[in-house]
């Protein structure tokens, strides 16, 4: 028998443990792998939790209401009727309208400080930016609440009735608080967070390409739109995605600016309400078994659409990652 | 405009106080003859309404009895209700009195001990008028279920021939968050008007007929401060510090009473105690009654689980509801009257853990 034979069984299970797994080839890879896998796991298995625990929590209202709790308008806890239509509709509206507005003005922003702003003036705007992401929600609200619906109730809500009024969108009672002010200070909330990503999009954008379209000739304007924008196409919509998601979750500011009333109405000027707003505003009071079943309903609904939305939102990128780059002239 | 800002900077350190739960931890730190057996630490949830009231007990307290620690979260009545039921806490606090289905729910025999009286009052906003509006519960109830529509409409001038009422629409607001100021205000609008009761009802949360829902009282007040043409319900300190009109209602007796002190405590002798210790002051009987008053009520088990913290708890509250009533005034809450605070008494002495009394030597 030879010396390596007597260490070999001294080896051979630790060997045996270690190929079973991959191809590891030291005890460091080895736990390093497991760890992350495994933290990358609890992850998961919190979400499979709070879905567990949404899915138990809204079982009475499910079993009450069944689909119908989607469909439904009437929101009446002294009767003990419930459905989430307006809010679901409250929260989508809101959320697209600040996109409107909000994905226009962080592009010019992310585009003038990555493409346009003198050196000098790039990192202090962009940190004036990202210092509005800074701002607690509820001071965004109060602000909301003297100034920006005082604002809109005296200048521009009369201003769009007047010329817009035929529309749909622009008729009704002025009174500042609103679908339109939700919707305001939403954007105002997501902007820093889709320009600043966007910022760091455009600037991954390799030079050679704008250096590229600049030697052709293109303007700088040209030259974004051809040569950088197309590039970054994915990255932007990605930006857009996570502006997206906070103005779905934002709950303090929108509740106290947008009118708190559960209505679907075709006007930016009447009340509405979103799914957040409903549950921080009548959880703590609501003590019946069905009204607290209902509320936790719509924290499900509001993951639902979250996750519905983002899968969207994912589609879309991929459909847009897969098309050729550049653009044309 | 500078009222605006003040009402924006106070509003913002309403909140930061509020956010502000703990009570003041002023004389803790010297315990001079702390006997072992007697610290305690209580921890309370429950009713926003009387927060202010309840964080002045504590810290007050505290300075007599810096061994007797208090927590008080003020989470809502709803939330003090669901803790105290779930013994997560000592004891919760509460505006409307618990239902029968939520006190079946306790492990154990609840009380309900009046604490204070507090008020609501219709706070409002027209800039033409300059005296005090004064409103009758037909047209508080039309307002708000949307069939009075305007500030001028004849129903509002019938009883206030001299005011200048604008031909503007009325904009209504209402609490969107669930509320005791809620509870009571719908629980008035329920007893003057049965349409009322049948089509909206009576809650914490109900589906309004017309109006705009902000959140809090914070939120009622700055929409009524900064929104000409509005009404809104809200507790009395809120319109009197942020210097609101308040309506004068009429009361049961016919009489337009303004929500002072005096007509809240009108309102809650006018109105006899019943055996449970809770009962409806709305619409209150009396001349000088002022019909949105409301008990605002302490939960706690007949029999405490833990001796210590129930001497201490029981001793509190005894403290509160004598010694403490006197910092009512100051904050917008009216003392309770006598003849309660006898049956209050009463109800105090039959706190026990297992058989032991727990107020003996009180």
């Amino acid at each position: 028998m030879s010396v390596s034979h007597d260490i070999s069984p001294l080896i051979r299970p630790r060997s045996k443990i270690l190929t079973r797994f991959g191809r590891e080839v030291n005890w460091g890879d080895f736990i390093f792998r497991r760890l992350t896998a495994l933290l990358a796991a609890l992850l998961i298995a919190a979400l499979v939790a709070i879905t567990v625990a949404m899915v138990r929590g809204s079982a009475e209202s499910l079993a009450k209401f069944g689909l119908g709790f989607v469909t439904a308008h009437v929101w009446d806890p002294v009767r003990d009727v419930y459905g989430a239509l307006p809010f679901i509709y409250g929260t989508i509206a809101s959320s697209l309208l600040a996109l409107c507005f909000a994905v226009p003005i962080s592009l010019g922003v992310a585009i003038f400080l990555s493409e346009l702003a003198p050196a000098w003036l790039r990192d202090p705007v962009g940190f004036l930016v990202e210092l509005l992401a800074a701002v607690p929600s509820v001071v965004y609200g109060l602000w909301g609440i003297f100034v920006l619906a005082p604002w809109l109730r005296d200048t521009v809500e009369p201003l769009l009735a007047r010329t817009l009024g035929f529309l749909p969108l622009f008729q009704g009672q002025q009174r500042g608080f609103g679908m339109l002010a939700g919707g305001i200070i939403l954007a105002i909330m997501v902007t820093p967070t889709i320009s600043s990503v966007s910022r760091e999009v455009l600037r991954a954008v390799p030079s050679s390409l704008r250096e590229g379209a600049l030697g052709l000739g293109a303007t700088p304007w040209e030259s974004v739109r051809i040569a950088v924008l197309p590039y970054a196409r994915s990255g932007l919509i990605g930006a857009t995605i996570l502006g997206l998601g906070r103005a779905l979750g934002e709950t303090m500011a929108i509740t106290m600016v947008i009118g708190n009333r559960s209505e679907i109405s075709a006007s930016l000027f009447a009340p509405s309400y979103t799914m957040a707003s409903v549950i921080a505003n009548e959880f703590s009071e609501a003590t019946g078994s069905l009204y607290l079943s209902a509320l936790a309903e719509i924290g499900l609904l509001l993951f639902v659409v979250t996750v519905l939305l983002n899968i969207v939102a994912r589609l879309l990128v991929w459909r847009v990652g897969n098309q050729p780059l550049g653009g044309s002239l | 405009m500078f009222a605006r800002r003040d009402l924006f900077v106070g509003l913002l350190l309403a909140l930061v106080a509020c956010k502000e739960n703990s009570p003041a931890p002023s004389a803790s730190a010297a315990a001079p003859e702390l006997k072992k057996d007697e610290a305690a630490s209580l921890t309370g949830a429950g009713a926003t309404f009387p927060y202010p009231l309840y964080s002045k007990w504590i810290s007050e307290y505290n300075k007599l009895n810096p061994h007797v620690k208090i927590n008080y979260q003020s989470i809502g009545s709803g939330g003090g209700i669901r803790q105290i039921t779930a013994n997560t806490v000592d004891f919760g606090a509460t505006d409307a009195p618990m239902k029968e289905d939520e006190t079946k729910l306790a492990p154990g025999k609840l009380f309900h001990i009046p604490a204070t009286i507090g008020a609501v009052v219709v706070a409002y906003n027209v800039p033409e008028v300059t005296g005090t509006l004064k409103l009758t519960p037909e047209v508080l109830v039309g307002i708000y279920a949307g069939k009075i529509k305007t500030w001028d409409d004849p129903k509002i001038k019938a009883d206030n021939a001299d005011a200048k009422l604008p031909a503007k629409a009325i904009s209504v607001v209402y609490r969107t968050d669930g509320s005791g100021t809620t509870a009571v205000f719908t629980d008035y609008l329920g007893k003057i008007s049965a349409e009322w009761k049948e089509k909206v009802g009576v809650g914490k949360a109900v589906s309004w007929p017309t109006g705009l829902g902000a959140k809090g009282n914070e939120g009622v007040t700055g929409q009524v401060k900064t929104t000409p043409y509005t009404i809104g319900y809200i507790e009395r300190a809120y319109a009197s510090q942020n210097k609101l009109p308040m309506a004068e209602l009429k009361n049961k007796s016919g009489k337009f009473v303004a929500p002072s002190i005096e007509a809240m405590s009108a309102a809650a002798e006018a109105v006899e105690m019943p055996e449970e210790l809770f009962v409806s002051l709305s619409n209150a009987e009396g001349e000088a009654a002022y019909p949105i008053t409301s008990y605002s009520y302490l939960l706690v088990y007949e029999d405490a689980k833990d001796p210590i913290k129930g001497e201490a708890l029981a001793k509190y509250v005894w403290w509160g509801l004598h010694d403490g009533q006197k910092f009512s005034k100051d904050l917008d809450y009216a003392p309770i009257p006598a003849k309660v605070l006898a049956k209050v008494e009463s109800r105090l002495k039959e706190l026990r853990s297992g058989d032991k009394k727990l107020l003996t030597g009180a």
